[in-house]
């Protein structure tokens, strides 16, 4: 292997390894929080890179339906617990996330759709429309199971993935769509010829890690989200609403989903199922990095980036067995480390 | 009142149990899961064709197998047992197909298998194949790069069995062709790069590189081959084939070149190409139903399986009634003898010894030009 394919290799690498870090990160403060294994996270790249390349066909989404059907199914699960308890407080922030957010997207789309609007107003609708699914899904599925056990919250979400693709299946159709790139310069760097998209892609994570970072070290809200996910009772009795802080960490999660889909529609083929691939890959990134911290975690989808590219040069036929066996040696000393799974549930109820 | 609507309710299936003599066809297709872009236009396929052969009505029952094999033999026992099918079906998978052709052997029930699954007539007696042999297919690709002198192409395909079988099919045309393969790299169509593959294919400096994916999965290497700045020729199976990939590929596809059959440029071809005509009417009436450009190698697959049907079923009618084993049997001996049966992709001519009735005449070269698949000069 000569110098200049292994640089290559590397910047194929960090590109991807950037992506997969997005996910890690999600999927990390999802399970921290909530103790939610979410699998469904991968939808939101191939929801949010589908409707971006449909947008630019000048077409409207079939996702607009899932927003105005999980909207208003979340709003007569609020509404039907309100009723219930006879407590109102809440009423205009259901009335605003699951009915105005979701009807006004649905509408915009669909209104501005046939006029192919400029790129930055579909990287916002693409944003909007996907962003909006994080609340809806965590009302709908998870917070009426939010006192289950970790098994029964991840049963819950394997079958919301699979809801999930059978839609993307109806919405989009079964064949690939490639976005047009936010931008065709290239690089000349040595060797090497970067494109301006794999820059943006990792300028972008960068960005939005450093954007996590100041939200949990600096703001009230994201101190609750990691108190929350210290001590879930000790939170509720210093007055967290465990339900919010739920809620906070979908909608980022849905946010860092849509973006990393935002950002490799232009570089690869997306199919509506595709996206079940990386969010399994951000999954692995975040075993690597022991499933307990944010900056391990993105050092450990760095590493499996990297090592993708390796094993895709020097053994593509097996690059997926390698990939995916990584994560058998952090998991073997994750076992052997951590306490019995059944006094951590039984601490939880 | 209540009476007559009794009575008629009584008739009506007294009626049906006489009209039991309906041709039944039980099909599975794998419309979701990972073949899903392939499954929907075969079915679409399904609402060209006719209602009747050689004047009995017939049924279409089209499951969905969700491109699993488990799933594809379920479909096929459920037909055969539970809606007592006539002929089988189906898939547009590889593996889906083939579980189903065992049912089908199993059951004693004839079956048309609508993918290149590569199954001896010894093993499995009951079913007969549409689609071209991969061998007859890459032999196209293989006469054209002995044409241009090519002496090392770069192999990259699929990580499945439709990668191998590409492979295969090229290889075993290599010795006679004089070219040597000198990477057999493999994708996922879900990857996010094939950037390793392209940089080992480039270090091994070939004269071309032949690709094995499908749909639009056979992009991501051409792009990417394209980006790296190959510019010697990149070749396509016939899996690839369709409008979509032009449109993920867009300008770094263009002077793609693949194999497919005659079907996709029926408006090209010479007025003595044997299928054209029929070709032409079937294009036609798919870009009506499903739109302009939505021409596929995969639709005519179907279309020619029920052609087939038809010439047997017009046989075997002469001798027994739908529905008994001795129209089944009648049914595979005439599927395993059909002459001359002109289709969209080709001309079928079984024999009991080859259930695999294509030629040379079923294949044809095209090219990307100007965003769409045209006939290679």
């Amino acid at each position: 292997m000569s110098v200049d394919i292994f640089l290559w290799l590397v910047q194929d690498g960090i590109t991807n390894g950037a992506i997969y870090a997005l996910l890690a990160l999600a999927l990390l403060l999802v399970f921290s929080v909530t103790r939610v294994i979410f699998v469904p996270q991968g939808e939101f790249i191939s929801f949010a890179a589908l409707s971006l390349a449909l947008l630019q066909n000048g077409q409207t989404p079939g996702l607009i339906f899932l927003l105005m059907g999980g909207g208003l199914l979340a709003f007569a699960m609020e509404a039907w617990t309100a009723y219930r308890q006879g407590d109102w407080r809440n009423w205009p922030m259901s009335v605003l996330l699951y009915l105005v957010w979701p009807m006004g997207m649905a509408g915009l789309v669909m209104w501005l759709a046939p006029t192919k609007p400029g790129l930055w107003s579909q990287v916002g609708l693409v944003l909007g429309m996907v962003v909006c699914l994080g609340p809806i899904l965590y009302r709908t599925a998870y917070q009426p199971l939010a006192k289950a056990s970790v098994l029964v919250l991840f049963i819950a979400s394997m079958a919301v993935h699979y809801i999930l693709t059978g839609l993307g299946l109806v919405f989009f159709g079964g064949e690939g769509l490639r976005s047009e790139p936010l931008s065709d310069a290239r690089f000349q760097w040595g060797v090497l010829n970067i494109s301006a998209q794999s820059l943006l892609v990792i300028a972008a994570s960068v960005l939005a890690m450093l954007i996590l970072w100041l939200f949990f070290d600096r703001s009230l809200y994201g101190k609750a989200l990691r108190a929350t996910a210290i001590n879930r009772l000790g939170a509720r009795l210093v007055g967290i609403r465990t339900e919010l802080a739920g809620m906070i960490s979908f909608t980022l999660a849905a946010l860092l989903g849509a973006l990393s889909g935002l950002l490799i529609a232009p570089i690869t083929t997306i199919y509506y199922d595709t996206g079940f691939l990386f969010g399994l890959k951000g999954f692995v990134g975040a075993i690597l990095g022991g499933m307990a911290s944010y900056p391990l975690a993105v050092v450990g989808a760095l590493v499996l980036g990297l090592l993708e590219a390796g094993a895709s040069f020097a053994a593509s036929q097996f690059k997926e067995s390698l990939v995916f066996s990584i994560i058998i040696p952090p998991l073997i000393w994750l076992s052997l480390r951590s306490r019995h799974v059944e006094q951590e549930e039984e601490e939880e109820s | 009142m209540k009476k007559s609507f009794a009575l008629a309710g009584i008739t009506a299936f007294l009626a049906c149990g006489a009209v039991k003599a309906d041709i039944t066809v039980g099909v599975s297709l794998g419309i979701t899961g990972p073949g899903a872009s392939l499954g929907v236009h075969y079915r679409n396929a399904y609402q060209l064709m006719p209602k009747t052969i050689a004047g009995e009505p017939v049924k279409y029952i089209i499951l969905d197998d969700g491109s699993d094999p488990t799933n594809a033999a379920k479909n096929a026992r459920k037909l055969v047992s539970e809606d007592k099918v006539d002929v089988l079906m189906g898939s547009n998978g590889v593996p889906s197909a083939v579980q189903m052709a065992q049912v089908a052997a199993e059951s004693k029930i004839p079956m048309i298998v609508l993918t290149p699954a590569n199954l001896s007539p010894q093993v499995f007696p009951w079913a007969v194949i549409v689609p071209q042999p991969t061998e007859i297919m890459m032999g196209a690709i293989a006469n054209e790069l002995k044409a241009t002198g090519a002496k090392n192409v770069a192999y990259i395909g699929f990580s499945d069995t439709w990668g191998d079988l590409v492979y295969k099919a090229l290889d075993s045309h290599s010795a006679a062709s004089g070219f040597k393969i000198t990477t057999n790299e493999r994708y996922a169509r879900a990857d996010t790069s094939v950037t390793g593959q392209v940089l080992k294919i480039i270090s091994t400096n070939p004269d071309a590189v032949v690709i094995g994916g499908s749909g639009t999965g056979g992009a991501l290497p051409h792009v990417a081959l394209v980006e790296r700045g190959f510019k010697k020729p990149i070749y396509h199976n016939h899996g690839t084939v369709n409008a979509e990939f032009i449109k993920v590929g867009g300008k770094a596809v263009q002077g793609a070149v693949a194999v497919t059959g005659p079907l996709i440029v029926p408006e090209e071809l010479p007025d003595n190409a044997p299928t054209k005509a029929v070709s032409l009417d079937f294009t036609k009436r798919y870009e009506a139903a499903f739109g302009a450009g939505s021409r596929n190698a995969f639709a005519g697959y179907a279309y020619d399986g029920f052609l087939i049907l038809n010439a047997a079923a017009t046989e075997a009618l002469k001798k027994a009634k739908p529905g008994t084993p001795a129209f089944h049997e009648a049914l595979r001996s005439a599927l395993e003898n059909v002459r001359n049966v002109v289709g969209t992709h080709g001309v079928y001519n079984m024999t009991p010894t080859n259930h695999n009735g294509v030629d040379e005449r079923a294949r044809v070269l095209v090219q990307v030009e100007a965003g769409s698949w045209r006939l290679k000069k």
